[in-house]
């Protein structure tokens, strides 16, 4: 994702979606909520759109209708010239990309917010697709400190030289929200006011952002020695290495499934020798890497069919340079 | 003064997965056991498993015209055999005509029906009929194996929540439910739960068959009493979600959080 333009620009143009996998409740029952009632994504400087992303698939309650929506946003299907006999979720991500991009171009929405449940015990993670993007990083930042004692980690997906297919990725920046564990097509309490008040979180820093350094009394935000009012900071995150499918038999059937010393292990470390898959017939499979790796998206339901079992992670730390504030501005936009 | 009851040998078992089609602990140990059914065999009992919704299984959906558990009512397997009927009535009949038919002498002795929930009710096991006594013992005997881990028993019996089930075909019909897991999900202490169950039971009906005296037990249940849905909306999308209390099994209060 490219960095602010300089000099940097308030944020107007937000965007929080749900529903872009149909049966992960809580960005679902969200976005229909909020288009009815959008008064809680206004803020003095902004107001965020709330979007319901895949319609057909939420009302069915499925992930899908023909292909996975947040797959569909690569050059290839965007640029491509509609067909009739087109997937459901192409002629969808091209509206989509026509409401809130278009995509790598100056017209696109400054920043998007894409809410989803995962079946894998990943607690509260923020999905970015790198590390480059500055804004999306502080935004991170910003989110796990409102709620030190719940771990809230960082989760970059993109490998290198793959280009980017996710919703989010229409717009200038963007993050997503991946909160479980959540059963598809099951709505828990406390995922769906965890998901709300990080969404509620996010718009705040951004209304932060844009008030500029006149209005920070309260917030945790100092300015630094410089007068940053974002200084450069040390993030922890997790990026994608590979992915492991389940063992399968000829057919394509499984034939084990993930080790009990691995279910529910997301973010902790897997150590070469360790357990990963136990089969039917009741042998382990270890795993047989040579460094110890970090898995993610442990037992997701939604990647049976895709062939992973999980992601392998590696933890690294890296520095976020300060993000250039706002000149001080008069009074906040209408 | 000793209380008989003689009661024929157990011949006939069937272990049924797949009733729906994203309930996975069932579909794999049904299709494990069809590949090698060494640890369902018992010596002088024939256990059939069997995937009773292989379209389903397939897809990874409950369903694909309708719920196979709800259709082994009189009427629906009294229908004429078409093309225009769902695709579960139509298996409803096969099954019957496999493992029934319902309610005469030639259908199977047992049938146990594999499903999950993604609710958190453990290892349950659901009985249809609480003055059977063959299963209150039998269940009884599970519940005992199974501790420390807990075993709990649903009884579904009430005159208008009872339903026409897959199982019911069956002289003994036995439900086991075991969750929470999510519906497309595999976990592996989830299949160790449920290996276990079957194992008990085929255990149970091994030394039933061997002439072993079970005494008089007594054992806990919970009695379905009535449905609650969720409030809805006019559009009929769901207006208010579990309380976090009811969640996670605090049952102190019962309430509905509305948003």
């Amino acid at each position: 994702m490219c960095s602010r333009p300089e000099p940097p620009e308030p944020l107007r143009r937000v965007a929080v979606v749900g529903g872009t996998h149909g049966n992960e409740m809580s960005g679902v029952c969200l976005a229909r909520y909020w288009l009815r009632a959008p008064g809680e994504l206004q803020r003095p400087s902004f107001s965020a759109v709330p979007v319901l992303a895949n319609p057909a698939a939420t009302a069915a309650c499925r992930r899908y209708v023909d292909c996975d929506l947040n797959r569909a946003f690569t050059s290839a299907f965007l640029t491509a010239r509609a067909h009739p006999d087109d997937p459901y979720e192409v002629t969808r991500a091209r509206e989509l990309n026509q409401l809130l991009g278009p995509k790598a171009s100056g017209q696109a929405f400054d920043f998007v917010l894409d809410l989803h449940n995962t079946t894998a015990s990943m607690g509260t993670c923020l999905v970015a697709e790198s590390s480059h993007d500055v804004f999306a990083m502080h935004l991170c930042h910003h989110l796990q400190l409102q709620s030190p004692e719940l771990p809230c980690r960082v989760f970059l997906y993109q490998l290198p030289g793959e280009e980017s297919y996710s919703v989010h990725s229409v717009a200038k920046s963007g993050l997503g929200l991946e909160l479980g564990p959540q059963p598809q097509g099951v709505l828990r309490a406390d995922l769906l006011a965890r998901m709300r008040a990080l969404v509620a979180a996010a718009l705040d820093f951004i209304q932060l952002f844009n008030q500029g350094p006149g209005g920070r009394d309260g917030l945790r935000h100092q300015a630094s020695h410089t007068g940053t009012a974002f200084p450069a900071f040390e993030m922890e995150a997790y990026r994608k290495v590979s992915s492991v499918d389940f063992p399968r038999t000829e057919t394509g059937d499984l034939a084990g499934t993930v080790h009990p010393q691995l279910q529910d292990r997301d973010f902790e470390p897997l150590r070469p020798g360790a357990p990963i898959f136990q089969m039917f017939g009741g042998k382990d499979v270890l795993y047989e890497g040579e460094s110890t790796v970090y898995p993610v998206f442990i037992n997701e339901a939604a990647y049976y069919e895709k062939g992973i079992a999980f992601f392998q992670t590696e933890k690294l730390t890296f520095s976020v340079p300060a993000l250039p504030g706002l000149a001080p501005a008069p009074s906040p936009a209408p | 003064m000793t209380y008989h009851v003689v009661e024929d040998p157990i011949k006939k078992v069937a272990i049924f997965g797949g009733t729906h089609g994203n309930e996975l602990t069932g579909v794999f140990l049904v299709k494990h056991w069809l590949e090698n059914g060494a640890e369902i065999q018992r010596t002088g009992l024939e256990v059939k498993p069997f995937i009773t919704n292989p379209r389903a299984v397939k897809k990874c959906t409950r369903y694909i015209d309708c719920d196979l558990n709800r259709v082994f009512d009189p009427g629906n397997l009294g229908k004429r055999m078409s093309e225009d009927l769902p695709y579960e009535v139509r298996r409803a009949q096969e099954i019957n005509h496999l493992f029934g038919p319902k309610d005469s002498e030639d259908s199977y002795d047992i049938i146990f029906d594999l499903h999950n929930t993604t609710s958190n009710m453990g290892c349950t096991l659901i009985l249809e009929d609480s003055r059977n006594d063959f299963l209150i013992q039998m269940f009884h005997y599970i519940k005992t194996s199974l501790a420390p881990l807990p075993c709990y028993i649903y009884l579904i019996e009430h005159p208008s929540l009872k339903y026409a089930t897959t199982r019911s075909i069956a002289k003994y019909p036995v439900g086991i439910e075991v969750g929470p897991q999510p519906q497309g999900v595999l976990r592996a202490d989830i299949l160790d739960q449920m290996r276990k169950m079957i194992k008990y039971a085929l255990d149970f009906i091994h030394n039933f068959n061997e002439g072993k005296e079970f005494p008089p037990c007594a054992i806990e249940v919970y009695k379905i009493m009535e449905k609650v849905d969720y409030p809805r909306n006019e559009n009929g999308e769901i207006a208010a979600i579990i309380h976090p209390n009811l969640q996670t099994g605090n049952h102190c209060a019962l309430r509905i959080l509305c948003f």
